[in-house]
């Protein structure tokens, strides 16, 4: 079995890792851009996407994270991940952050607001339920939340959330704000999917459904049927960071 | 008590008449989840606060004085004014920390009111409540809570703190406080795992916490929920060297601002919890980091203990 990725600058990375295990599969911690080499598929996990960015920014990361989903390999972004993998994106610190790009979408960087505004929720999920069974609907953790606003045509949607129309947006300049206004609409778009890239502006990392894991995981084993000899088996990485394992945190019911 | 009372007691569900079910314990754990492997800095205005956002910060705390002020200065520490907080709140994308007093459950009022993401009940402020601490269940807000050991942190967690941080000695760019607690933390946890099912019982009762709650730390081999240091914690070694004893992440209180040259040891910090485990990486972010805080020795007893405010 394939070892995924994880990149593991900030944020729930543990987590991601322990869900993957949950599945019998290995993750490993992506540090540095080398490492990118020996995985065939990355999970961006969720955390503070700024933190993340001066990260990334500080090793050099994004070249080789823009060839990993330029050379088409299988990339998953929750949350803060998302917001990395969107062409466009609103609502950032002064200044702006970097991004990875590739996903045809343009995402509000903190849609839903501050912690107080964090919710959880059923969604409905229909694609995700007629490929990997269970419930029709997913419990799905908004933390400080992004959500897609507007998708290309090649964007498959995968999940989307009802907001009150009234809903006020917290943003900072008057002309952002005029911007928003067109998108003020019934429903936002928190999960989608355009080729091998998935993104979820929620959080499954932080509950016991592993669904989204598996789905990610047909999606990367689909890819190394099709090009079977070109990935190399994992050599070089480096274990040693996983040699304690931390402990998990308990997930919440 | 009658609905149209003025008078309120505090702890009777009428603190609040939104704490209905809109914020529950996951979501509370899940911010600070997001915050894991990450450094939170204290900032006095939004200009520190930009520096620590450019910096990588994974959050900032909004206060009035850093605790080195706190302790030269002295008198009563207090919330910091409403106003600050808001232009910090307004500088910045990066979720924003403010400390209420221990027991001042009005300030801690105040502080959701205005919107902010995390609430630190903290003895580095002056104590409010001399017996109590903060039932946080009555709020929507997240709250973390210092602790010395494994019985005052679930304690706290039980009272419904969302994130535990180790006290260390705020103030003091001394570092040996916050080993010694975090060590007794963790020390606890594996005394714990390697525990009878049946020596649990007298356990709890030796340091006062809930016996369900120690059960459930015993099976994780951990706190059951995220675990930052804090508390004297001034140079990417010392950062390190908090997450090698296993921490989630790190507080960096007066370290970074109080330092000759704040962004650069900044950043410096945030490297080295991202990197705490590879020591190439860390002698490289250690170089040329300018003059660290004045530290101060904590073998002299004039020195008053914070970590010693509360039980």
């Amino acid at each position: 079995m394939a070892v995924v990725g994880v990149l593991a600058l900030q944020g729930s990375f543990n987590e991601h890792i322990a869900a993957l295990r949950r599945l019998g599969v290995k993750g490993v911690e992506i540090k540095k851009p080398e490492q990118l080499d020996n995985v065939a598929s990355l999970i961006i996990p969720g955390g503070e996407s700024t933190t993340m960015a001066k990260l990334a920014q500080y090793h050099n990361l994004f070249p080789a994270l823009r060839e990993f989903v330029k050379m088409g390999k299988p990339v998953w972004g929750t949350c803060a991940g998302l917001i990395f993998l969107a062409n466009k994106a609103v609502g950032q610190k002064i200044g702006g952050q970097e991004l990875i790009g590739g996903l045809d979408c343009t995402v509000h960087r903190n849609f839903f607001g501050s912690q107080i505004q964090s919710f959880e929720t059923e969604l409905s999920v229909p694609e995700l339920a007629s490929k990997e069974g269970g419930p029709e609907t997913f419990r799905g953790v908004f933390i400080r939340a992004p959500a897609i606003l507007e998708v290309g045509p090649e964007v498959q949607v995968l999940a989307d959330y009802p907001v009150p129309s009234n809903k006020v947006l917290d943003s900072n300049s008057a002309a952002e704000m005029q911007e928003e206004k067109d998108w003020s609409e019934e429903k936002v778009i928190v999960a989608v999917r355009q080729g091998n890239l998935l993104a979820t502006a929620f959080h499954p990392e932080l509950t016991a459904d592993t669904r989204w894991h598996s789905y990610f995981l047909k999606m990367a084993s689909n890819v190394l049927e099709e090009a079977s000899s070109s990935i190399v088996a994992v050599g070089g990485v480096d274990l040693s960071l996983n040699k304690q394992p931390k402990n998990d945190l308990p997930i919440f019911q | 008590m009658a609905d149209t009372g003025v008078v309120t007691v505090y702890g009777n569900g009428a603190i609040y008449e939104t704490t209905a079910k809109k914020s529950p314990f996951s979501v509370k754990v899940g911010l600070a989840q997001m915050l894991r492997g990450g450094v939170i800095m204290d900032v006095v205005n939004a200009e520190q606060a930009r520096v620590a956002e450019e910096a990588g910060a994974c959050a900032v705390m909004a206060l009035e004085r850093v605790p080195a002020d706190i302790r030269a200065q002295g008198g009563v520490a207090r919330m910091s004014d409403p106003q600050l907080i808001k232009e910090i709140k307004q500088a910045v994308t990066i979720p924003v920390m403010a400390k209420a007093r221990i027991g001042h459950f009005v300030e801690a009022q105040i502080l959701e009111a205005i919107g902010v993401d995390y609430v630190d009940e903290s003895e580095v402020l002056t104590v409010a409540d001399e017996d109590n601490h903060i039932n946080k269940h009555n709020f929507r807000v997240p709250f973390v809570c210092g602790c010395r050991n494994l019985g005052e942190a679930l304690r706290r967690i039980r009272e419904g703190a969302a994130m535990i941080r180790t006290k260390g000695e705020a103030g003091t760019g001394n570092v040996v406080e916050a080993v010694r607690h975090v060590r007794s933390v963790m020390g606890d946890i594996r005394v714990l795992r390697n525990m009878d099912d049946d020596e649990v019982f007298a356990f709890a009762k030796k340091i006062s916490a809930p016996y369900d709650l120690v059960m459930q730390t015993k099976q994780l081999g951990r706190l059951p929920v995220v675990h930052f240091a804090a508390g004297g914690v001034a140079t990417p070694a010392d950062a390190a060297l908090m997450m090698q004893l296993g921490c989630d992440g790190v507080f960096v209180g007066s370290g970074v601002f109080k330092s000759g040259d704040p962004a650069r040891r900044a950043r410096a910090i945030v490297q080295a919890v991202t990197h705490y485990s590879d020591p190439d990486m860390l002698a490289e972010v250690s170089c040329g980091l300018g003059e660290a805080m004045v530290g101060i020795n904590l073998n002299d007893d004039k020195v008053e203990r914070y970590a010693n405010r509360s039980e």
